[in-house]
């Protein structure tokens, strides 16, 4: 397999700079993944995505230039110029200063790339990164491990309120060869402070690639935490991603996550509601056509009382495309008075699509609330009616109900400008006969 | 909705408003096609030289495999107010909304000319483009799409089917306002989701103020005194009437006579059982305000004028 061989190579390449212990840990996620093996349609957890294709891909890992020919103009359209922030530009998986900004952070805030945190100060990167490491759950977990190298670090430290948003951009390029990158995202938010994180996952050129990335978030006690990830891969994309967060008492995090690229995407949320009185608020939107197939799980697991969660997916389903859901909710013995809802809706618009969505409770302790639902369906006749019998033709009606759809998702976010782009590209898409402005 | 924000400018103090104002209403008035160039312009099938603005022969409609509609004959011109009466279940609303073009209903007999043209072979959206209004039973509630918005879409198509300039946000805006005050309707509600949350009077003031933004050639109003209190109902019947014009037709499908209190309709037609049964004057809806449906519905079950 293409990955054992690509890991001796790395090994060989990356080694010698890196300190014992992370050498050893590739090694041992290396072996993980060897153990484990790629998951099949056998695997509960898999069932509904089947990731042969990665398996049998022959992805080489990106390096080359740094910045591969892009400038920094033609990432503006990922941009926000409209809110301050600090952009933390990688291309096909390495840090790129020339197309990253200068930031200018608060007095003990850190935002760089994981390779520069690695060189300065190994030991602590150490400390914050094997909170987690110890349990390299599933094969690309593994493998992201097993090829850590670069990523961005993020560090606020306690009693900061951070109004730089952190903009993490992911750039792939794959032209002739296919490419893949295991980025890792250490993002650390102190108590009582705050802190907005934006990642973007964005390809330009037309060949096949894999992102395989895995961000862990710790947010501390009484701490706030807006978490935006926007999956624009190409749709020649496989696109692999983790999301890992642990909450401490009364923190607050919310996750926007929007997923419009990839020919398969995978997407996995876990929380761990690990103090009391965390609150967690998980937005999801999936928007597929084509053939494209995306997945998203979310574990929210309540291990502590007093916290309440909340999950809203939608997904848009057009063409051939495919989705599945699987939200998982966990209450721990001790995790009375918990507060816990999901929901999943699904909007069919051709009758080639397909869904699939699974909602999941295990509850261990006795005085919770816990609601759940999931709905799959297609576009209202009586509406479309309504609309058309206006004057709206067919194609703006269903472009404006399905808009309508997704906007409790797009309205929910606290920084407009994304929330504003957002709204454009999904038009952008939805409106098949490009005449936006009847809608807009 | 968020959308608007990339639109709305504010505003700078225009010293002309006013003046822009009444010369914008002049404008959209005068570009309001009359009845009869419109006719002018049918190039398919042109009526019989009656000037009839809508003209039904012998109109046949199945519901899942279910007839409805047994032979409707009815000929509205320009100008007039016609009552379409009769009891539940008599094909009422199956009309009204065969007219608008819902889908699902099967046209098995008959054609239904629209100044001239074929109504029938056009899709809802053309229907309205070309002035026909469906006022609805049961108005539709859009969650996620404001009123403002639907509306504004709604006009711009009709306007850019006319020929005439796309209104911008700020202009709509102005025309809005003036035309909500016409069903005293809450200025909030424009920015609210399409009817979502409405009361039930709330959604039919609605359906008058679209009637009133939008100006149609000939309106269908299915229903829409039913389950007004009395002040909505004389709401409802001020903004019909001040619709009321020479080049426009108004069709009111109504179960009760209350409504023609307040809307004097040049004719009234009693729909049983899927035919027109009687049509006649104003009088007519006084005399089944009387006296009910069920002498009507005898007298043609039986074929015999029923003793008065």
């Amino acid at each position: 397999m293409i990955y054992h061989s690509q890991f001796e190579q790395f090994r060989e390449a990356a080694g010698r700079h890196s300190p014992e212990w992370l050498r050893v840990l590739r090694r041992s996620a290396m072996q993980r993944f060897a153990d484990l093996g790629f998951p099949t349609t056998r695997d509960e957890e898999w069932r509904y995505t089947n990731v042969s294709p990665i398996a049998k891909g022959a992805f080489q890992l990106g390096g080359g230039s740094e910045r591969n020919g892009l400038s920094a103009r033609s990432l503006g359209a990922y941009l926000y110029s409209e809110v301050p922030s600090c952009n933390l530009v990688f291309v096909n998986g390495r840090f790129s200063k020339e197309l990253s900004s200068r930031c200018e952070l608060p007095a003990g805030v850190e935002a760089t790339s994981l390779a520069e945190a690695l060189l300065a100060d190994p030991d602590r990167t150490e400390r914050l990164l094997s909170c987690s490491l110890a349990d390299c759950a599933d094969a690309f977990r593994a493998l992201n491990t097993a090829f850590l190298s670069d990523g961005a670090f993020v560090h606020v430290p306690d009693r900061t309120i951070l109004d730089t948003v952190i903009h993490i951009v992911y750039v792939s390029i794959a032209r002739d060869e296919a490419v893949m990158s295991h980025p890792r995202n250490l993002i650390v938010v102190g108590r009582e402070s705050q802190a907005r994180i934006v990642e973007t996952y964005v390809g330009l050129g037309d060949g096949q690639y894999l992102t395989n990335a895995l961000s862990e978030i710790t947010a501390g006690e009484n701490s706030t935490v807006e978490h935006y990830k926007l999956q624009r891969e190409s749709e020649q994309a496989f696109h692999i991603a983790t999301l890992e967060t642990r909450q401490s008492p009364n923190s607050s995090l919310v996750s926007h996550a929007i997923s419009l690229g990839g020919s398969l995407a995978r997407s996995n949320i876990q929380v761990i509601l690990d103090g009391e009185g965390a609150q967690s608020t998980l937005n999801g939107l999936y928007v597929t056509r084509g053939v494209q197939h995306m997945d998203h799980r979310t574990l929210v697991d309540h291990a502590r009382a007093h916290c309440s969660s909340r999950q809203n997916y939608k997904g848009i389903l057009d063409d051939r495309s495919s989705a599945a859901f699987g939200g998982k909710i966990v209450v721990r013995q001790d995790a009375q008075k918990t507060d816990a809802r999901q929901s999943n809706r699904n909007l069919v618009l051709s009758g080639d699509a397909l869904v699939d969505t699974k909602p999941q409770l295990e509850i261990y302790a006795d005085d919770v609330k816990c609601t759940h639902g999931a709905t799959i369906g297609k576009l209202d006749d009586e509406a479309l009616f309504y609309l058309r019998s206006r004057g709206i033709s067919r194609d703006s009606a269903r472009t404006m109900l399905t808009y309508a759809f997704a906007s409790e998702i797009l309205g929910s976010m606290k920084i407009k400008p994304i929330q504003c782009q957002m709204d454009l590209v999904l038009l952008g898409r939805l409106s098949r006969d490009g005449r936006l402005k009847e809608v807009a | 909705m968020k959308l608007w924000l990339v639109f709305f400018r504010i505003p700078g103090p225009r010293a002309a408003g006013q003046a822009v104002d009444s010369i914008r209403d002049l404008t959209i008035a005068a570009l309001i096609p009359a009845g009869a160039a419109t006719t002018a312009r049918g190039d398919q099938e042109i009526g019989k030289g009656t000037g009839d603005m809508l003209e039904i022969r012998n109109l046949h409609a199945k519901v899942e495999g279910t007839e409805i509609l047994h032979g409707i004959h009815m000929e509205v011109r320009a100008g007039e107010v016609h009552a379409v009466m009769g009891p539940n279940g008599s094909g009422k609303s199956t009309l009204a909304k065969v007219l608008a073009g819902r889908e699902g209903y099967e046209i098995t007999e008959g054609r239904v000319l629209y100044l001239g043209r074929n109504l029938l072979d056009m899709p809802p959206e053309q229907r309205a483009r070309e002035g026909l209004f469906l006022g609805f039973q049961y108005p539709v509630e859009i969650p996620g799409v404001s009123n403002m918005y639907f509306l504004k879409a709604a006009l711009n198509a009709v306007r850019k089917h006319r020929g005439e300039e796309e209104l911008d946000a700020i202009d709509f805006l102005h025309l809005a306002r003036r035309k909500m005050k016409l069903v005293d309707m809450e200025e909030s509600l424009i920015n609210r989701a399409v009817n979502e949350g409405f009361s039930g009077g709330e959604k039919k003031r609605n359906e008058v103020f679209q009637m009133a933004v939008l100006e149609p050639t000939l309106a269908i109003l299915d229903e829409t005194d039913s389950g007004l209190d009395i002040d909505a109902l004389k709401v409802v019947a001020r903004g019909v009437n001040a619709m009321r014009r020479e080049d426009r037709a108004i069709v009111l499908v109504t179960h009760y006579q209350r409504l023609l209190n307040y809307i004097a309709p040049d004719r009234v037609h009693v729909l049983v059982e899927g035919r027109i049964v009687k049509s006649g004057g104003k009088e007519l809806a006084l005399e089944l305000e009387e006296k009910g449906y069920g002498w009507l519905q005898e007298e043609f079950q039986t074929g015999r004028p029923v003793g008065r």
